[in-house]
């Protein structure tokens, strides 16, 4: 398997608190890799160290089996977006476009694809936070980066923006990009990624594919049925059920039909006691 | 040098739009002008209030510039956006101080106009004054460096920027004020600036000015060492 990122044993110690207990973990190539937490567990630290923001406790990390850390390859959306105020839109992606070596033809072309062509004259100052969210975006695609790092992309965004960003980070997966996605939404982890790990106090608590991470923790396997008549019917997910959910379905009674497996956000709440979205 | 021309271009459109930085380079060549032809005394030296606002705008204007400037960017978080770009610290200080000593040294200029000084007094006072925003560029990266936030950096670079300026025109009223204030560089530059048309340079201004220069460096390294740049 070829990895994009792998992590071993990080610590991070802030004086006397350990803020990340030896996290190990590994990211496929070309896949989007989703950490979640709630606030506080560790993510933006773990985020901090991987794009070299942080030196860690202990630990090592690989990047494209050895290939180094190279700011050019990567991109990365801060939950603090750090755009200049003053400057344009445009001329806040002009600087980077000078840095990156890409020509300024990409800058119209990226500022389309976030749907800011519109306001590329506007001062950052005078942009709302979901704009603010789609410039700080469009700055970290404009180069085409290998590597996404994407703290927190849609958090404080309304609907709308937040699913303008996540059909963008789906196109970057397209392209070949894998993205690492930091978020204590498990509708958005659940929608977009590959594989999830859930962190809590700097442990990662489970690892593996939203589904079958959801699967492996339905204990109860039922099915929920309401009826017409506002019944609530609780069966048994199996085969002895089967005749049952048949004739309700062929006398026309159900209203609506659930298997009883359990979100991401329930799943935390088992491991750990504490939901993703705690503040 | 690709970084650095990026951030000397940004900073060029950044600063048209920030008048809080725009008026330091402007104010003192201003005010210089306005003084020279609103007041006129008997016995008071050629060219007072423009050698006076020239020495004053030395130890000023670069500092709260470069000061201001850093500690925004650290504040905004803007700095480390160039830093995970590829940025090089040295390439930032590089771009962003040389943006603000050319700005200066514009100002420079302007004085040098202003005072009607000519071919090689006009070249010797530019230089005069392009050394000492030179020492002003490094202290002023020093407090941009150690700051937190553009609150922090005010407050570290108003009891600096005070001393700095005013100490030559309070020189020139006070003995002894005078007698500990050359050994600092802004009085040092006054005192050059003053007989500019006949400018020798004396081991004591190049030692003051170069021990306050290497004092400012030193002082850099330090912030740098001690906070990192973001």
């Amino acid at each position: 398997m070829a990895y994009a990122v792998e992590i071993k044993g990080i610590r991070q110690k802030f004086g006397e608190k350990e803020v990340l207990k030896g996290i190990n973990l590994k990211v496929l190539k070309g896949e989007i890799f989703g950490l979640l937490g709630p606030s506080g567990a560790g993510k933006t630290t773990l985020v901090k160290i991987l794009t070299g923001q942080l030196g860690p406790s202990a630990g090592s990390l690989q990047f494209f089996q050895g290939e180094g850390r190279d700011c050019r390859r990567y991109g990365m959306m801060m939950d603090n977006f750090g755009l200049y105020e003053r400057l344009s839109c445009y001329d806040n992606l002009k600087l980077f476009a000078r840095i990156y070596g890409v020509p300024n033809k990409k800058i119209d072309e990226i500022l389309k694809k976030v749907g800011l062509e519109e306001d590329r004259k506007c001062p950052v100052s005078k942009l709302s936070k979901g704009m603010r969210g789609r410039l700080s975006l469009a700055r970290a695609l404009m180069h085409g980066p290998k590597l996404l790092f994407l703290d927190e992309p849609t958090s404080g965004l309304d609907p709308v923006t937040g699913a303008w960003i996540h059909n963008l980070i789906l196109g970057e997966r397209q392209r070949g990009a894998t993205i690492f996605l930091t978020t204590h939404n498990m509708e958005e982890a659940h929608k977009l990624c590959g594989h999830v790990a859930l962190l809590c106090q700097g442990s990662i608590v489970e690892y593996g594919n939203p589904e079958e991470i959801c699967r492996k923790y339905n204990h109860q396997n039922k099915l929920h049925i309401r009826l017409r008549d506002g019944q609530c019917v609780e069966l048994p997910n199996g085969k002895e059920a089967a005749e049952a959910v048949r004739d309700y379905l062929a006398e026309g009674l159900v209203e609506t039909i659930h298997s009883t497996e359990p979100s991401l956000e329930t799943v935390f709440m088992e491991l750990t006691g504490r939901r993703l979205e705690e503040g | 040098m690709k970084n650095v021309n990026a951030v000397f271009q940004k900073q060029i459109k950044d600063t048209l739009k920030n008048k809080e930085i725009f008026i330091q380079f402007v104010l003192f060549p201003v005010m210089a002008a306005v003084m020279k032809n609103m007041v006129k005394v008997e016995g008071m030296p050629e060219n007072y209030f423009v050698n006076l606002f020239a020495a004053m705008y030395t130890g000023m204007a670069p500092l709260v510039a470069m000061a201001a400037v850093i500690a925004e960017e650290k504040e905004k978080n803007t700095l480390r956006v160039l830093m995970m770009s590829g940025v090089k610290p040295w390439e930032y200080l590089l771009g962003a101080g040389s943006y603000i000593w050319a700005a200066c040294m514009l100002g420079a200029f302007a004085f040098g106009l202003l005072g009607e000084y000519q071919k090689g007094a006009l070249g010797a006072f530019v230089l005069v004054m392009g050394t000492g925003i030179l020492v002003s560029v490094f202290l002023g990266a020093a407090i941009g460096t150690i700051s937190r936030g553009q609150m922090m950096a005010t407050s570290l670079t108003v009891p600096v920027m005070l001393v700095l300026s005013f100490l030559p025109m309070i020189a020139s009223f006070n003995e002894k004020v005078s007698a500990a204030a050359k050994f600092i560089y802004s009085q040092q530059i006054s005192l050059l600036l003053g007989k500019v048309g006949s400018l020798h340079l004396g081991f004591e201004n190049i030692f003051i000015i170069g021990a306050n220069m290497a004092a400012a460096l030193l002082v850099f390294g330090y912030a740098y060492k001690k906070c990192g740049l973001a």
